[in-house]
């Protein structure tokens, strides 16, 4: 008998199934487990269990969301913040756990540094107590966030019952045009969609647009996946995933690395195998996009204008834009492009990697940001990566603030906040009311888009912009 | 976990769309010890203003919603971040059932995982049921045995996995059913090694 045609998805997926029950629960196998400083419930419950940890080998710790930015001297930060990352640092320390601590120069945003160390493999089942886990899907990895609990659960069993999500393609196909990037299509990907619309779904990212993007640009469009509401984003590795991965400290060596490749390559779907649901983007069609509400679906073009609730026919819809333009500080009808901003922030598990800051850079080489910013690159190592490129320069050049790698004001969480009411061009992922602090507006876009805000102290096409230099 | 079979209790509604994890408990209050409790944090930035002061109209403190431990709202209930906390802040609340068109992955898991029941209703049903609330009702009657609510007039169909369902009814734990398979998974690594040798990280 011939075996069913079965998607990348599915082939990662029954890798790891350890125990297949009845009703539809497969226990799964983890392969990677990564921990930031949020992890200390699920340590907590350990200890209460009075358990061990089953695999320290496979449990990575990561600082990341608590980091202080400006300083690495932790005397000198809220006692509350270095509470959080002394927790992290005990938990890993107790149990032999590996920990990226601000004081190595690997250490970074954990879906930036997973990659980068060659952690995220294709074919690897990934965890974390982050949702952005889905970053890691670029490589071709089943990668999902969970909840203490779980975490919790993992620890103990390095295991997780799961039940399979549904399958949703999403084709993109055709050449972006110049100035539209990753981001431009994950954000066009998700108002396709909905915040909510690939609920329950493993989206898998394919067509040619999917393959002529960088490992970079793949991040990017797995990253926010979760904002469509999928369990997980997956692309099928290839010769782009591979030479990436080379060399990298933890990935396979020598012969073992081409040995290991032909197993990945043999990871993209089977000709013929059925998704659950298929949907489509045109490249071409889309156009530099920022978000103008509190829910990365409300994004739009930037030619356009913001919508008129009256005119929405649904009535919740019709309240949550009417809502979000409230918080947002906006009116019906109002052109984006004519939108005052107060800050920019570049960075995030989203788009704080080397070409992120290239493109923004690109954009701000000789010119001066008119609000003030921060620059935090996702890691030591494209931070170093960036000075010697003198990306650095460009940044303070245009008087925005170059920082250490961390979260930062992607969640504010160490204090690297908007003031109440001011207005953000941001390169992260979510544009939820207070995210950035308490009555913090957020718009999201891509670098370049943000850099161009920087420049004009407004939401800006960054095409017109270009146009402008000649 | 405290299995839940029938709750009857105050409703509250919330004719809001997509209250993400963010809403639910914003990142300052998460550096806290569970032990202190998160119930005074729950949806804390829509209740209370700059001085701490609360809101007024919110519906969750209104006079008629105290003790409330069912919420009704609109689409995309939780979505966001992977943060237990957002659970914990329901649940340290009072909060024992969210009655919503749809749900946040992680979150609905993080809720069963704490024996909250995220019930799905159609997005008609929702608004039928906030409109019966904002109209003045204020008990609501959910049945995980028979999979609906009842709330004054309207009695109206909730799905759930039925995975999660038969964890909540039972109140299980995952991990000691977990630790019951040890030899299996014990045989899945020593397969796996020779399967997936690059699977193995390698020591920089
Ligand atoms: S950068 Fe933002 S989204 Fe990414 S892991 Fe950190 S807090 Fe989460």
């Amino acid at each position: 008998m011939i075996a069913e045609p079965r998607t990348l998805f599915d082939k990662v997926w029954d890798a790891h199934v350890v125990a297949a029950r009845e009703d539809g629960l497969d226990l799964i196998w983890i392969d990677r487990h990564f921990v930031h400083e949020g992890s200390f419930h699920a340590f907590d419950k350990l200890a209460a269990r009075g358990a061990a940890l089953a695999r320290p080998d496979l449990t990575f710790g990561v600082e990341d969301h608590y980091v202080p930015t400006r300083t690495r001297a932790l005397d000198r930060i809220d006692p509350a913040i270095r509470r959080m990352m002394e927790q992290l640092r005990a938990n890993t320390q107790r149990h032999g756990v590996r920990l990226f601590d601000i004081d190595d120069p690997a250490q970074g945003i954990v879906h930036v540094v997973g990659p980068e160390q060659g952690l995220t493999l294709p074919g690897l089942s990934i965890v974390c107590g982050d949702s952005h886990t889905a970053t890691h899907g670029a490589f071709g990895a089943l990668a999902f966030g969970i909840g203490a609990s779980d975490v919790a659960h993992v620890l103990e069993t390095q295991t997780l019952w799961q039940k399979r999500p549904k399958r949703l393609r999403m084709t993109i196909d055709g050449a972006l045009a110049p100035g539209v990037s990753a981001k431009d299509v994950a954000l066009a990907v998700i108002a396709a969609l909905g915040s909510d619309g690939a609920a329950g779904h493993a989206i898998e990212f394919a067509g040619s647009t999917v393959r002529a993007l960088s490992m970079e640009g793949r991040l990017t469009l797995c990253n926010l996946a979760i904002e469509a509401g999928a369990r997980c984003g997956m692309i099928a590795p290839d010769e782009t995933t591979f030479a990436f991965l080379r060399g990298r400290p933890c990935a396979p060596r020598g012969a073992d690395f081409d040995r290991a490749c032909d197993d990945w390559r043999a990871l993209a779907g089977d000709d013929g195998a059925v998704f659950d649901r298929e949907a489509r983007l045109d490249a071409a069609a889309i156009a530099p996009i920022v978000t103008w509400g509190v829910n990365p679906e409300d994004a739009l073009p930037i030619d356009a204008t913001t919508p008129d609730p009256d005119r929405v026919a649904d009535p919740a819809r019709a309240a949550h834009v009417r809502a979000a333009l409230d918080y947002m500080g906006l009116t019906p009808g109002q052109r984006l492009q004519d939108i005052r901003i107060d800050r920019v922030f570049i960075g995030s598990c989203t788009n704080a990697r080397i070409e992120d800051l290239r493109a923004a850079a690109a954009v701000l080489q000789g010119r001066r940001a008119v609000v003030p910013g921060l620059v935090s690159p996702g890691s030591g190592a494209v931070k170093r990566q960036a000075e010697a490129e003198g990306l650095d320069r460009v940044f303070r050049d245009a008087g925005l603030d170059w920082v250490g790698a961390g979260c930062s004001m992607c969640v504010g969480m160490n204090g690297d906040l908007l003031a109440p009411g001011e207005r953000c061009a941001s390169t992260t992922n979510r544009n939820f009311r207070g995210r950035q602090g308490p009555g913090s507006r957020t718009h999201l876009m891509s670098p370049a888009m943000a850099a161009a805000a920087a420049v004009t102290g407004r939401l800006t096409d960054l095409r017109a912009l270009k146009r402008e230099r000649g | 976990m405290r299995p839940f079979t029938i709750h009857e209790g105050v409703a509250c509604p919330l004719p809001l769309t997509g209250v993400d994890t963010d809403q639910l408990i914003p990142a300052r209050f998460m550096k806290r010890s569970r032990a202190e409790g998160y119930g005074g944090y729950l949806l804390h930035d829509l209740r209370f203003d700059e001085t701490g002061a609360p809101r007024p109209g919110f519906p969750l403190d209104a006079p008629q919603r105290a003790g409330a431990s069912i919420l009704v709202t609109r689409r995309n209930f939780g979505a966001g971040s992977s943060r237990e906390a957002a659970v914990y802040a329901l649940v340290d609340f009072g909060v024992r059932c969210v009655v919503a068109p749809s749900f946040g992955d992680i979150f609905a898991q993080n809720a069963v995982n704490n024996g909250l029941l995220p019930a799905r209703v159609s997005e008609a049903d929702a608004e039928r049921l906030i409109a019966a609330l904002l109209a003045g009702e204020t008990r609501a009657r959910v049945d995980l045995e028979t999979c609906r609510v009842a709330l004054g007039a309207l009695d109206v169909a909730f799905a759930i996995d039925p995975v999660w369902r038969a964890r909540l009814l039972n109140g299980w734990e995952d991990v000691d059913l977990t630790l019951s398979r040890a030899a299996e998974i014990a045989a899945f690594v020593a397969a796996d090694r020779t399967r997936r040798p690059w699977a193995i990280p390698q020591r920089p």
